[in-house]
């Protein structure tokens, strides 16, 4: 085991199924970064270097820059997949999936069930969420409520290093679509992560603290902010469950029931937005499923309903953090 | 192509008297334009269907009971009833993703193509395109990536004057979607779509140049539409001249009929003959589509996922 950032594991994952596999492709925006011009063929290596070194050693058939065109890549990716490659592509911002959309919501989520069964979309979306570097609405949000919508896509949320080079590894293996949600808070984590590519089974919570007081499920990037506000918690005699379910398509709704089953009490923590998001889409689950269990109301820790500011001040008011989330649980536990 | 044409003018009867389900799009006018390009394709290719489904389907060689079951939603329809009309895809026989969401084919195409191409199967992808879909962001995303690329990728539009129900002539600036290609750095061509030879001539040319690793080239298909956006359509936005006289002078049936026949390549009984065989098969199709059951109710969650069957 050697300490590495999100995003070195990140990198060995694509490197590692490349090799294993002469099917793996890469494409998207400056995933090499210089196709073309009069520098170097790989000068980025994706805009934030997650890519970096992909180019030089498996070439230019399968490490492909594209235009700024996400609806004509992506399904291109969709059709390659179909016909039997394994891309992962590279959809940059998440929120760019607006230009996109009939293509993922539509031809990935669909091809296989719409057609019967006859085929298979082994695609990887790799995608930036999450707030913080004040790049305002268009860069910044969390929308993996919105691809966790739709039936026939998997949407995977890793909050640490060795979480995403499991699921990564994981995704690439997989036979359906799957978006691939990286926080971009969280590239230079650093945790020990093997060497070799491993996978990490989809739809397995991770219980990163266990507790009898309350539930906390938290996702992505929050993971961190709700282990902060546990200890905090702890230090007050508050024993916090913690939940990191890793994978919102499937979610590992068991885990969650049974935590709080045994809690009685439930925080949300998302970064996403507070409607019909997946902070909302856990609540409904605990309160017909688990309803009997709770002795105190369901708590959403969530930004709220605006969209996200630049302003450093106004983008803090914006993301759920540490003070919040202690508030939220003193207030379920004393309820 | 007589496959096609009754076929289709059959499904409009069955649809007037009510039982098909959802919506049909009646290709019936068209049938040049699938039999031309089918006619180059082989197993290794593939073709990029449009919603406007039912005569590609049948001419890149799909079974035809099949096709008709999926028009009735029936379990042992090409998608198991899960896609219909608009959706047929038959994979084992290279064809593909009939498509609402139109244009979506040629970027579809450029992958199928990149996969030929990466893994040296030595096949094409066509895709095949309303001009109704001309004006979508992905066909041109599609066009440039084809290009850039350098895809075995065929597009070939088929312009049938109305995009649902506005005109080409309104719709598409320029008035030419051939002339689009020269931007996009690929040859492109017009030609008469009632015409089969005409067409499987302008195809034979891209398929070949798409196979040789030249890269990619764009056909616009000038051809009539017979029935209406889809049936039901009451077409008060043409006149009801224009169909008539479609069918009068340009009938890719009526001129194929005349082209062999003086040319000696095949006889009028041998035609007729066909025409025989044609209504027979028709009349068996459809008995047994509206006969077969619809899919299982326990079958409903399958299909969504690779491993959830």
């Amino acid at each position: 085991m050697v300490l590495k950032t999100y995003r070195q594991a990140i990198n060995e994952a694509l490197v590692g199924e490349m090799r294993r596999d002469a099917d793996v492709i890469l494409m998207g925006e400056d995933v090499a970064g210089g196709a073309g011009g009069s520098g170097e063929d790989d000068a980025w290596g994706g805009p934030l270097g997650v890519t970096r070194g992909l180019l030089s050693e498996f070439g230019s058939d399968r490490v492909l820059d594209t235009p700024i065109s996400e609806a004509g890549f992506i399904g291109a990716a969709i059709g390659a997949a179909a016909a039997g490659l394994r891309p992962v592509v590279d959809l940059m911002f998440n929120d760019f999936v607006g230009v996109c959309f009939d293509q993922v919501v539509n031809q990935a989520a669909k091809f296989r069930y719409m057609f019967g069964g006859q085929d298979q979309v082994p695609l990887t979306i790799r995608t930036m969420i999450g707030a913080g570097l004040n790049i305002s609405s268009q860069h910044s949000q969390s929308l993996y409520p919105v691809f966790s919508y739709f039936a026939g896509l998997k949407v995977l949320v890793p909050s640490s290093p060795y979480d995403a080079k499991g699921l990564l590894t994981s995704a690439i293996r997989d036979n359906d679509p799957v978006i691939f949600c990286e926080h971009k808070l969280l590239y230079d984590m650093v945790e020990d992560v093997p060497d070799e590519n491993y996978s990490i089974p989809f739809g397995e919570a991770n219980l990163l603290r266990e507790g009898q007081d309350v539930t906390i499920v938290a996702l992505s990037r929050m993971v961190h902010v709700a282990t902060e506000a546990a200890a905090v918690l702890a230090r007050e005699g508050i024993e916090a469950d913690l939940l990191d379910p890793r994978t919102t398509t499937p979610l590992d709704t068991e885990s969650i029931l049974d935590s709080v089953e045994a809690t009685g009490r439930l925080v949300i923590v998302d970064e996403a937005g507070p409607r019909c998001g997946m902070a909302s889409d856990i609540a409904a689950l605990v309160a017909e499923d688990g309803f009997g269990h709770l002795r105190a109301p369901i708590v959403k820790v969530t930004p709220p309903h605006v969209p996200i500011p630049a302003a450093p001040n106004l983008e803090a008011m914006y993301i759920p953090d540490v003070a919040r989330v202690v508030e939220a649980v003193r207030r379920v536990v004393a309820y | 192509m007589r496959t096609m044409r009754a076929f289709e003018e059959r499904m409009h009867v069955e649809f007037a008297g009510g039982g098909v389900p959802g919506f049909v799009h009646l290709y019936a006018g068209q049938e040049a334009s699938a039999a031309g390009v089918c006619a180059h394709l082989t197993g290794r290719d593939v073709l990029l269907n449009t919603h406007r489904a039912h005569g590609p389907a049948i001419a890149r060689g799909a079974d035809i009971f099949a096709v008709a079951k999926e028009i009735y939603c029936r379990g042992d329809g090409l998608c198991r009833g899960r896609g219909g009309s608009a959706h047929l895809h038959d994979a084992a026989n290279g064809l593909w993703a009939a498509n609402s969401g139109v244009g979506s084919g040629v970027a579809l195409g450029c992958g199928a193509a990149l996969a030929a191409r990466t893994k040296g199967t030595g096949g094409v992808a066509v895709a095949l395109v309303g001009d109704g879909a001309v004006n979508q962001g992905v066909v041109s995303e599609g066009l440039n990536l084809a290009s850039i690329w350098k895809l075995p990728l065929v597009v070939v539009f088929e312009n049938n004057g109305y995009g649902e129900a506005t005109a080409a002539e309104y719709a598409i600036a320029g008035g030419s979607i051939a002339h689009r290609a020269e931007a996009f750095g690929m040859p492109g061509h017009r030609v008469d779509g009632s015409d089969y030879f005409v067409v499987s001539e302008s195809v034979g040319t891209a398929v070949s140049r798409a196979r040789r690793g030249d890269g990619p080239s764009l056909i616009e298909v000038d051809v009539p539409r017979f029935f209406g956006h889809f049936e039901g359509d009451a077409q008060t936005y043409r006149s009801p001249e224009e169909a008539e006289r479609a069918r009068r002078e340009r009938d890719c049936l009526v001129k194929f009929r005349e082209s062999v026949i003086s040319d000696g390549v095949l006889e009028a009984e041998s035609l007729d003959l066909i025409d025989g065989e044609v209504a027979h098969l028709i009349e068996r199709v459809y008995t047994e589509a509206k006969a077969a059951p619809l899919p299982p109710d326990s079958e409903f969650m399958e299909y969504i996922y690779a491993d959830s069957h």
